[in-house]
């Protein structure tokens, strides 16, 4: 009677977590992105352009900055009575005839699915994008366990055939050139060795993918929006990818964080003038399906997933985080993002909003990423939520040094720094010190292995006089 | 009207002549200025280390040295930005950048100073997204530049409109050197902007900024210069001839 | 699968639904003890202004065919004529709607057989004039997959049907009381390699709006 592989982790889930062990050093990672020059010319040039189109979208919206403004606060108010919609939601969508579950944390919600799949004796398993799945890490765990699982998003197939992580939200397989997918489709799916038309490229994969589609046994797939008044799912594709999964399969799988919900249909309207707008610059997505029952003879379930949800939402300083929708601006317009790729980050998702994410599910693996910011906040201004993301990414960085994330030379460094500055005499001598030491040292000393700033930059030159200095010569007797 | 005149620390230490210009301006402007000398740090550099806690100091510090006056006017947008967030407290600014305080204060509407150069206006990020001296890109409101507004009371600036008008230069205090490959590639792109307009000066409101695109300038022998905007709007001698 | 092993599923699922009762009550009581202090629900403004009739209507037509859909005004009962023309060589034209000569869409067709279907033609419930968008109700569908395994899709709408934008759209959804409906602006498509748009991803490889 005991199942075997029920209780005993298996091996993909442990290397899953002794790779999520280790430290993401973002800055080591971004400079071999960077060291390839030409692929970052494109990557930076391509985001640049989605980035325009986002701009030019916005800019034909009467009082864009105000539907910003009321999308934040109809979040804002969902999340300070999340419970109560949460409770209005389940008891709506089961009485549609949907099928609610509940999953405290990533573990429990991979065990749920894995539980309805064989239940029902699915070995065929189609997936639209769901962020959250990443999260989880839902993929390898049911490969695991045999489940056959099929990613249905041409980005997503792709990095799936490539083995890898997406790189981003709404594009995940951005950083990936065309020839790179000649070669893989070759490869996979028998195309002409160097057919790199993405129209060939992409008929080949409809064509494989179609059969696939056919012959499911269940479909899983992610959720943008959760009506708590009538019980719906909202799904937005341009492929209708999701919506050929779901309603060809006997079982749909709708997995969402439990901060999706909204309100009433009445808000949707807010947010799905905001959403393909911000994501890429097309006035609504392809296709925005609202499931509310079931079609008779099917089966809808919902998990709704917390992993760290609730215990953000405990955090003043973070908990606007909640409030994502998952549309990519943010990314598109990180100048670091778009210069060191998806990857860089080593979290899903990538990004600024990634980098104010991960931080709060594993501290001690992405400490870096709150430093991998310029902090020019023109993630905030794009964010079509009004997420504080730049200044959380300041406040996280607070969070890393306090709790010991930050090395000892540098938080050595800043209380000597901090020491120096308390006092002005103390301020001028090493003022004059350093000013000294750039003008008079040797460039060797100078520009030693050390140097970070001089590796590929000059110094500047330093004055005579401070400014100080000056004043006091100058105008001192005043 | 008494203007404290705030010399962020690395302004003072190594770019003394956008001080001077300041105070120049400012007194030309018909303020009453006064440097208080014991000032030090804004302590943002340690701030954004994630060590807010070593700049509490710093932040007292700066405080009572400014006590006195009805506004603190600085070079550096980024510096003014900091102490706003972290020292002002009340909510009534009293903390500002220099050009923000020319066009919101003393509300300029000439200026007496001549630059006969292509000039690119290099929107730094903090000035640009904290304080609002310019409508930022991405958002859709009305355009507005404080800065520019000021370079064009300049004789003789050709202000050069850039590809993209305010991508950050990737300075960003210890991610210049944290991240020194991204930082870097994010100045280079930044100059090679300024470099297809044929831009012969980069002019800004952070030194800090200008400081970065100047070390790469000065290690790739690009013919490019930087120079802080108060010193154009002053029609300082040396900007012009440097 | 044995039915040995069915069987022990069944009660982990059994299981785990317990579990998930226990999970439930955490998640809500963590959220409860979150304390996110109370934020007001504003009402909705800055519906757009597009006029009405004519303006509308053209307004809908050019989202519509920024999305790549293609737009075309129809007399009353020319709907088969405008599809003949369109499709010329279609083999199979259906439809879930009695109001025109097509095929029935049969609800109970298997799926293979309506991924070779050439043309669906359904009516549509109301446009969206800000992005070009056709609400589609599941009644008017056939089937739910009917729409997005079909390799043409042809929407016939009522050029009086046309709302302004999503707030207006999403208001009528309040009222909405069938199963599944969807938006539809566009044929299916794909920018996920290089960004290089590619019409006819995993649904329909062309949409017609035919306005009436």
């Amino acid at each position: 009677m005991h199942d075997p592989t029920h209780d005993l982790m298996d091996d993909g889930a442990r290397l899953a977590a002794a790779d999520r062990s280790a430290r993401v050093r973002h800055a080591d990672r971004a400079a071999r992105f960077v060291a390839d020059a030409g692929q970052t010319d494109w990557h930076d040039a391509v985001l640049w352009r989605i980035r325009g189109k986002r701009d030019a979208a916005a800019g034909r919206v009467e009082g864009w900055e105000r539907l910003r403004a009321l999308a934040s606060e109809i979040k804002e108010h969902t999340l300070s009575r999340l419970d109560e919609y949460l409770a209005a939601f389940e008891e709506a969508a089961t009485a549609n005839g949907a099928q609610v579950h509940w999953a405290a944390d990533a573990d429990a919600h991979n065990r749920i699915v894995r539980d309805l799949l064989r239940a029902r004796g699915v070995r065929r398993v189609v997936k639209s994008k769901s962020m959250l799945t990443e999260e989880c890490g839902l993929n390898p765990y049911l490969e695991a366990r045999g489940f056959k699982v099929v990613d249905t998003d041409l980005g997503e197939r792709i990095v799936q055939l490539r083995e890898e992580p997406p790189s981003h939200l709404v594009a995940p397989a951005i950083h990936v050139r065309k020839e790179e997918i000649a070669a893989l489709f070759h490869e996979k799916l028998g195309t002409p060795a160097d057919a790199d038309d993405p129209r060939l490229l992409a008929a080949a994969m409809r064509e494989d993918l179609r059969a696939r589609f056919l012959a499911a046994d269940a479909a899983i797939t992610g959720v943008n929006f959760a009506v708590a008044s009538t019980g719906a799912l909202v799904l937005v594709t341009n492929e209708g990818n999701a919506d050929l999964g779901a309603h060809l399969a006997p079982a749909h799988i709708a997995c969402m964080g439990i901060e999706k919900l909204i309100p009433k249909p009445e808000h949707l309207g807010v947010f799905l003038r905001l959403l393909a707008r911000s994501a890429t610059g097309q006035p609504l997505s392809v296709y925005t399906s609202y499931f509310r029952r079931p079609a008779p003879g099917r089966e809808l379930h919902v998990v709704l997933v917390d992993n760290g949800r609730s215990r953000r939402l405990a955090q003043p300083d973070f908990r606007a985080a909640l409030k994502c929708i998952r549309c990519g601006a943010c990314l598109n317009t990180c100048p670091v993002y778009r210069r060191s790729g998806g990857h860089s980050y080593g979290a899903t998702p990538s990004g600024p909003i990634g980098a104010i994410l991960a931080p709060g599910m594993d501290m001690k693996r992405y400490a870096s990423l709150p430093f991998a910011s310029s902090l020019c906040g023109s993630c905030s201004d794009v964010c079509p939520v009004k997420i504080d993301i730049h200044a959380q990414l300041h406040r996280w960085r607070q969070v890393a040094a306090r709790e010991g994330y930050v090395s000892w030379p540098k938080r050595w460094g800043m209380r000597v720094a901090g020491w120096i500055v308390r006092s002005p005499r103390r301020y001028r001598l090493a003022g004059r010190l350093v000013r000294g030491w750039l003008r008079h040292a040797p460039r060797r000393l100078r520009y030693g292995p050390w140097n970070a700033w001089g590796r590929q930059r000059e110094l500047p030159r330093a004055p005579d006089r401070s400014f100080g200095e000056w004043y006091a010569a100058e105008r001192g007797k005043k | 009207m008494k203007v404290g005149l705030f010399a962020p620390c690395y302004i003072d230490q190594f770019y003394p002549q956008a001080a001077v210009a300041t105070l120049e301006l400012l007194e030309r402007l018909g303020c009453d200025v006064a440097y208080p000398r014991g000032q030090t740090c804004c302590g943002q550099p340690m701030a954004n280390a994630g060590c807010a806690a070593a700049a509490e100091a710093a932040h007292r510090h700066i405080a009572a040295c400014f006590e006195e006056f009805d506004y603190v006017v600085g070079p550096s947008g980024s510096c003014v930005l900091h102490l706003r967030e972290y020292v002002e407290g009340a909510p009534s600014a009293r903390y500002y950048e220099l050009c923000q305080f020319l066009v919101e204060v003393l509300q300029v509407e000439r200026l007496d100073a001549a630059f006969p150069c292509r000039v690119g206006l290099h929107a730094s990020c903090h000035g640009l997204r904290g304080l609002r001296l310019a409508r930022a890109s991405e958002r859709q409101e009305p355009p507005f530049d404080y800065v520019a507004c000021l370079l064009d009371m300049v004789d003789g600036v050709e202000r050069v409109p850039l590809d993209r008008p305010d991508e950050c230069c990737g300075f960003g205090g210890m991610f210049a050197v944290e991240e020194e490959a991204v930082s870097v590639r994010m100045g280079a792109d930044r100059l090679a902007d300024h470099l297809r307009q044929n831009v012969e000066v980069i002019t800004g409101t952070d030194m800090s900024c200008l400081m970065h695109l100047e070390g790469l300038i000065r290690r790739r022998n690009l013919p490019l210069r930087v120079v802080h905007v108060a010193e154009i709007l002053n029609g300082s001698g040396e900007a012009r001839n440097a | 699968m044995s039915r040995k092993r069915r069987h022990n599923a069944l009660g982990r699922a059994e299981r785990s639904a317990q579990n998930g009762s226990r999970a439930r009550e955490a998640i809500l009581e963590a959220v409860r003890r979150a304390g996110a202090p109370f934020a007001p629900l504003p009402s909705i403004v800055g519906a757009t202004d597009m006029g009405t009739g004519e303006a509308l209507t053209a307004r809908f037509m050019a989202s519509a065919q920024a999305a790549s859909a293609t737009v075309r005004i129809v007399e009353a009962g020319g709907v088969e004529a405008a599809v003949r023309e369109a499709f010329p060589g279609a083999a199979s034209v259906a439809s879930a709607s009695p109001a025109w000569g097509f095929e029935q869409a049969d609800p109970a067709a298997e799926a293979s057989a309506l991924a070779r279907l050439d043309v669906l033609v359904c009516p549509g419930a109301f446009g969206v004039a800000e992005n070009g968008a056709v609400w589609l109700a599941e009644s008017g569908m056939g089937s739910r997959v009917a729409p997005f395994l079909a390799q043409h899709l042809v929407l016939a709408l009522d050029h009086s049907a046309i709302v302004p934008d999503m707030h207006a759209a999403c208001d009528r959804l309040e009222t909405f009381g069938e199963g599944y409906g969807a938006f539809v602006a566009g044929p299916s498509k794909t920018a996920d390699i290089e960004q290089t748009l590619v019409i006819g991803a995993h649904g329909p490889r062309s949409l017609t709006v035919l306005l009436t």
